[in-house]
This record gives structure tokens, C-alpha cells and sequence, in this order.
């Protein structure tokens, strides 16, 4: 019987899960994922993380108890870094031992540091000490490791076709476009999503934002449609680089989409108490400010969050994007 | 030119010292107050930690008395402290304050890459100059250090208290005071003086509290609400994991100078975090096994509310609290924080603390049991 490898469905898992899955498959690993976010999995995360932590976070404490009774290994890498001199977020940096120190009676945890900060080919050496619980044979891993790179080129190719990571990952998984599924057509509206994958890709945290917005006929566009060459062009906007990868994203893809027609308004999610969030949707809103021409609309969500609410707030912003259309 | 900085507890003595001696106008913002807390709040972002709030504050307050250049340090992250500096210039951007910021990013390579900021400021002053007003600035950090170290230990120990404090007030105004070597040692001696003529009850066994967490938070006697003073006045010998001349020389110089620094305290964070996570994320969790091995009684970790590796650090704490049997507490502070429900906790906290030490001493020691007081 393979080797079980689980991944909770929450954190990377909407940036890098394609890489992931295809090393582990690569060497003859079975890889469980976590179930969809429910309200059990959130309360029972709430309930074994400080307080403090952010949504995202305790989301991710619920789906490694979702996991961790159904697999031999638990895949909770240490992502310090995935480009030069740039961090993910300090909870990133400490949390496999915020779960290890959290939650009892886990199955043994992989735990490899991922540190590109200095030297990008860090990366290979923290897949070969993944792999190592399966085999140990380097050529294999070397093998493992491309198929991985290989899937991971796949899904930002789906991406900035215009489909989003969540619909990238099933759509490698069972293909969406067998159903007659084309994200890309053009609306009569369209609206930038800026906040982190994790928050607005899971449909039960982000109550569903991008599915009310789809309805309401309105195409949305995120930080992964675009390439990285354009989000580290535009983010160099700044008078100093940001420090954090995934902020440096969102302050990138702001500062390209305000400056496109085809946008009609900017919606800013950040969870409760995130501290990157509390500097770059600063930024962002300061600067749309400045040019006083995109209508910006700020979420915050937590674990309290009341869809009436947010329904309410979308509908009141889209109302307001026609009347400026009306207007003018 | 005239240059301000923001507070963080006595480091403005040292800034002080170090822009006079080279003859540079220094505007001091008036001590942290309600008032600037609530400038600062107006403006910064809602969910940024408070020493942003407490910092924009200093600024506003510093500008309404004639600023115009701002002295900032940054960073490299992780830790968001690294781009304060660039949101506080949005911010007074958009207020429409026209000032100047020279911002002390730490030196990457080597020291000199400070020296060099330095020299921005200091323009056409010699470079012997420029490091003997940065060794003057030291001195005064240590003689501050020093007296508060006698402070913390006479606080609980005073037969008529308030006494220390009064004359920990007036040390400071007598080092801020000292316009060279000779006369800073004099302050010191003079202040070591007026301490020892308080009068205390040396056979008290007070209990040992030891402090840690985030820096800021624990050298800015607003922003932890005096926490030492109370735990004084309660009858508890407190102690912090770090000093402000230690954080100078583990920050500024690089740890050039052999004294006691975070790096203890970072050899003795794992197993419990393996990883440097940003801040004072691991110094924390170190500091507590430390002050574990050295017998305290408890252990108070100070944070702003969402200081992320501070986060991570709470989410850790109840374990090494249950290997080493050390009660933990925990003090999460922003601009909402009131000193009566701090104190009350606090009380409550020091209580427990006293009732152990007694059942300790009667030999009924329990290890092995959660300790993490969630008041």
C-alpha cells in the first residue's frame, strides 16, 4: 500500500499544492487532501489556536485535524522564503511548530524549510529531504522534483489563462473545460480581487465572494492572472522593496489593475488582525486616493463574518460602480 | 535642520546626547500621552501594531513644536517594524507635513553602512567626532541600564514605596543632563547614592517575575503601562530579558561588543521553535527557558495586539510552561488597553505566583501540569 501524505486544503495549498502533488505522486506517494472548509473544520481550528492568530491560520490548524487521523505523513513545510531576500509572514516561518506545539497525537509531521532568500537551489534541497521518508535514491527525487516543477508551470499557465487557482487545481485534477467552463469572457464589469489566495480561493471563509460576484455578472481578476514579471515590475513602484512575497503580490497587481481601463473597481480582503494586510491595503488605499478614479472597497473577514453583510456591502459597491457609469 | 526621532522608553536620552554632541537642533517629542496615542491612532492603519500608533504620534507632536526631519530606523522583515518608516511618510504625505526622513536601515555587511546614514545627518563633522558622540550615546544607554537594574531590584523591597520611582525620575533627568563623561558618571554615582538611601527590608523573599516579548512593547513604559512600577508595587523583583543597551548593540553595532545579548536566549529556543520567525519571536521562548533554569517564579510576555512573531511565540509558551513548570501569562496591549483591567490581572496573576512559592516551600512541587494563566 502507498505511503498517505496529507496536505490541508488551506495556506500554500492554493499557491504551490500542483508542485506538491506531483512530487509526492511522482514517487509513488498517495496524496490526501483535506476536505473542503466547513464550519466544524473552522471551529475546531478556532478552538485549538491562540486566539491571536489570524483566520487563515486557525483555518489551517482545523484542516490539519481534518487530516491527521487519515494519513502516514503530514506534509507542513516551513516556508521562509520563495524568492530572494523576501519572507512569506512570520506565522509562516513558525508554523510547524505552532502545530506541532497545538495539536496532539499527529502523525509524523514533514517539516522541511524552504528558504530561497539566499540561494534558489535551496528548493531541490528541501524537496530531496521531503522525499527522503519515501525513497533515497537521488535520481529519483531529481525525477520527482521536475515532475513537481513540471506541474507547477501547468497551473500558472491555467492561471493566467484567466482561470483562478482554485479552478486551475480542478481543472488539473478533473478538467472544468470538459464542462464548457471558460473564465476568461468579457462582462459588463470587472473587478480586481486583491487578498491573499488562501482567504478569498476558499469558498466557505470568503462566504462565497467570487461565486456572488460571477452572479451578479461581473468578471473578477486577481494578482494570479497577471505574470510575476509585471507584479515585480509594478511593486518596484515603491521607494523601498516590500519584504513580503504574497504583500508584494497584492501592492503589485493593485498598482497594475488601477491603471487599467477595463477595471471598473478594486475589492481589498484581508483578514482580521493580518499584519502584512494592515501595511499594503494602506498603501494601496492611499495611492487610489491620490488618483481619486477607481472606487476601492475594503473586506475584512474573521471567523464571526455574517454573509448578510458582505452581501450587503457588494451589492451597495456594485450599485454604486453603475451610478458612476450613469453619471458619466 | 531640526531633527526628531520616536520614543521608545529612555532611548531618547541616547538620541539626545548623540545629535547634541555634534551640535545638530534636536526637537524631543513630548513623553508618549493620551494625546498622542490618539493623533497617532487617527492616522495609522486600524489593524498596524501600536508602537506605529505610538511613533506617528511622536511625530505630529514633534511637528506642531517645529520638526522638519525625521530619524527613523528600518529593516528587512520579516517583522513589519521593517517598513514602518515608509507608511509613516504616506501617512505624513497625505496629512500634507512637509518632513524630511532619514531612515537607519540596519547595516547588511558592515558597520560602516550606519556610519554612513549618520554622516547624512551629521554633514561636515569629522568622522572622530561622529564615533565619539556614538560612544558617548552608549555610556548613556549603559548608565541608564544600570540604574534600572538597582531600580527593579529596591521597588519591592522599599518600607515606604513610590521612593524608587521618585528617584529613578529624577536619575534620569540627571543623565539626560550630563554633557560629558566625567558628569554622566557623577549622575550615576549620585543616583546610585539616593538609592541606597532608601530605606529596605532586605530579608524579603520577593517573587521573581521575569518579562519578555516584544521589544517596544517592553521598553516603552506607556505602551506596557508601567508594568514594571505595578509589579514593584505589588512586592515582585522583575526582571527583562533585554535591555536597551543590549537591543543597541545586538541592532545597531551587530553585536560588535561582547556583552549579554539575544543570542543566548536564541541557543536556548529550540526544540519548541526551530526557525528564526521574525521580531523577538524566539528570543521570547529562549528568554522563558532561561528564566525557567534560573528559578523565577513566572514569566510575563508583553505584546502588541497582532504582532505576528509574537503570535507565534504565544502559541508555543503553554508547552515550555508545562516541561519546566513555569507559570506563563500573557499581556496583549493596544490603544484600547486600560491600566485598572491590566492591574487587576496582574493581581491576580502575582496572587497565584505567591500562593505556589508557599506551597513550594512546603515541599508539594508539581511539574508536568499546564500552568499558562488565561486571565
Amino acid at each position: 500500500m502507498p505511503l498517505r501524505i496529507g496536505i490541508p486544503r488551506a495556506l500554500l495549498y492554493y499557491y504551490y499544492y500542483p508542485m506538491w502533488k506531483g512530487f509526492f505522486k511522482a514517487l509513488g506517494a498517495e496524496v490526501v487532501v483535506s476536505s473542503r472548509t466547513t464550519k466544524d473544520i473552522l471551529d475546531k481550528g478556532v478552538k485549538q489556536a491562540v486566539d491571536e492568530a489570524c483566520l487563515p491560520v486557525k483555518l489551517f490548524f482545523g484542516h490539519v485535524l481534518d487530516l491527521k487521523d487519515k494519513v502516514d505523513y503530514l506534509f507542513v513545510p516551513r516556508m521562509v522564503s520563495v524568492e530572494h531576500k523576501a519572507y512569506i509572514c512570520p506565522k509562516f516561518l513558525g508554523l510547524p511548530d505552532m502545530v506541532r506545539h497545538n495539536i496532539a497525537d499527529l502523525p509524523p509531521v514533514i517539516d522541511v524549510t524552504v528558504n530561497m532568500s539566499r540561494n534558489e537551489k535551496n528548493l531541490y534541497r528541501a524537496f530531496a529531504e521531503a522525499g527522503k521518508v519515501l525513497t533515497a535514491n537521488p535520481l529519483a527525487l531529481r525525477k520527482a522534483y521536475k515532475a513537481g516543477l513540471k506541474e507547477q508551470e501547468r497551473f500558472e499557465r491555467f492561471n493566467q489563462l484567466g482561470f483562478l487557482p482554485h479552478e486551475s487545481i480542478e481543472q488539473m485534477e478533473e478538467g472544468l473545460a470538459a464542462r464548457n467552463f471558460s473564465p476568461g469572457q468579457p462582462q459588463n464589469m470587472t473587478i480586481a480581487l486583491i487578498g491573499h489566495g488562501y482567504n478569498i480561493f476558499d469558498t466557505y471563509i470568503s462566504m462565497n465572494l467570487i461565486g456572488k460576484l460571477r452572479d451578479m455578472g461581473i468578471r473578477v481578476v486577481t494578482a494570479d492572472n497577471l505574470t510575476g514579471d509585471i507584479i515585480e515590475e509594478r511593486s518596484n513602484e515603491l521607494p523601498k522593496r516590500l519584504f513580503w512575497t504574497l504583500g508584494k503580490r497584492m501592492i503589485g497587481s493593485a498598482f497594475h489593475y488601477m491603471r487599467l481601463d477595463s477595471i471598473d473597481g478594486i475589492i481589498h480582503v484581508a483578514s482580521f488582525g493580518c499584519g502584512p494586510d494592515s501595511f499594503t491595503g494602506e498603501i494601496i488605499e492611499r495611492h487610489l486616493r491620490r488618483r481619486g478614479n477607481l472606487p476601492l472597497l475594503n473586506l475584512t473577514i474573521d471567523e464571526h463574518s455574517g454573509e448578510a453583510g458582505i452581501v450587503t456591502r457588494l451589492e451597495a459597491f456594485v450599485d454604486m460602480i453603475q451610478w458612476r457609469r450613469a453619471a458619466q | 535642520m531640526k531633527v526628531t526621532f520616536p520614543h521608545m522608553g529612555s532611548m531618547y536620552i541616547c538620541l539626545k546626547a548623540l545629535l547634541q554632541y555634534l551640535d545638530i537642533d534636536v526637537v524631543v517629542p513630548p513623553m508618549p500621552s493620551k494625546r498622542t496615542l490618539t493623533l497617532g491612532t487617527q492616522h495609522s492603519p486600524e489593524f498596524a501594531c501600536l508602537p506605529l500608533k505610538i511613533n506617528m504620534g511622536n511625530f505630529i507632536e514633534a511637528y506642531e513644536q517645529g520638526a522638519d526631519t525625521i530619524i527613523m530606523a528600518g529593516g528587512v522583515g520579516p517583522c513589519r517594524f521593517g517598513y514602518y518608516a515608509q507608511v509613516q511618510r504616506e501617512i505624513l504625505h497625505d496629512l500634507g507635513y512637509n518632513m524630511q526622513m532619514i531612515i537607519l536601515e540596519p547595516p547588511q555587511k558592515h558597520i560602516s553602512e550606519l556610519i554612513v546614514k549618520i554622516r547624512q545627518i551629521t554633514g561636515e563633522r569629522s568622522w572622530l567626532d561622529i564615533i565619539r558622540a556614538i560612544r558617548f550615546a552608549w555610556y548613556k544607554a549603559r548608565a541608564v541600564d544600570e540604574v534600572e537594574r538597582i531600580i527593579h531590584r529596591v521597588r519591592p523591597r522599599e518600607l515606604e514605596p513610590g521612593r524608587a520611582d521618585e528617584v529613578f525620575k529624577k536619575a534620569l533627568g540627571w543623565i539626560d543632563g550630563a554633557e560629558n563623561k566625567k558628569q554622566l558618571d557623577d549622575a550615576v554615582k549620585k543616583a546610585k547614592c539616593s538609592l541606597v538611601r532608601i530605606p529596605v527590608d532586605n530579608s524579603r523573599n520577593p517573587v521573581r517575575i521575569g518579562i519578555v516579548g516584544e521589544i517596544y512593547v517592553m521598553l516603552e513604559p506607556f505602551a506596557n503601562l508601567e508594568i514594571e512600577r505595578h509589579l514593584g508595587r505589588l512586592g515582585v523583583e522583575v526582571e527583562r530579558s533585554i535591555y536597551l543597551s543590549e537591543w543597541i548593540n545586538d541592532h545597531l553595532f551587530m553585536g560588535l561588543l561582547r556583552i549579554k545579548g539575544s543570542k543566548a536566549a536564541r541557543e536556548y529556543a529550540p526544540p519548541y521553535v526551530n526557525h528564526f520567525v521574525g521580531g523577538h519571536g524566539q528570543e521570547t521562548i529562549g528568554s522563558t527557558v532561561l528564566f525557567a533554569r534560573e528559578r523565577y517564579d513566572g514569566v510575563i510576555q508583553v505584546q502588541p495586539f497582532t504582532c505576528m512573531p509574537e503570535i507565534v511565540a504565544e502559541s508555543i509558551l503553554p508547552t515550555v510552561s508545562r516541561d519546566y513548570g513555569i507559570p506563563t501569562f500573557c499581556l496583549i496591549v493596544d490603544e484600547h488597553s486600560g491600566d485598572a483591567g491590566v492591574l487587576t490581572r496582574l493581581e491576580a496573576f502575582v496572587d497565584l505566583l505567591q500562593r505556589k512559592k508557599e506551597t513550594v516551600a512546603e515541599g508539594a512541587e508539581k511539574k508536568g501540569v499546564l500552568q499558562c494563566a488565561d486571565i
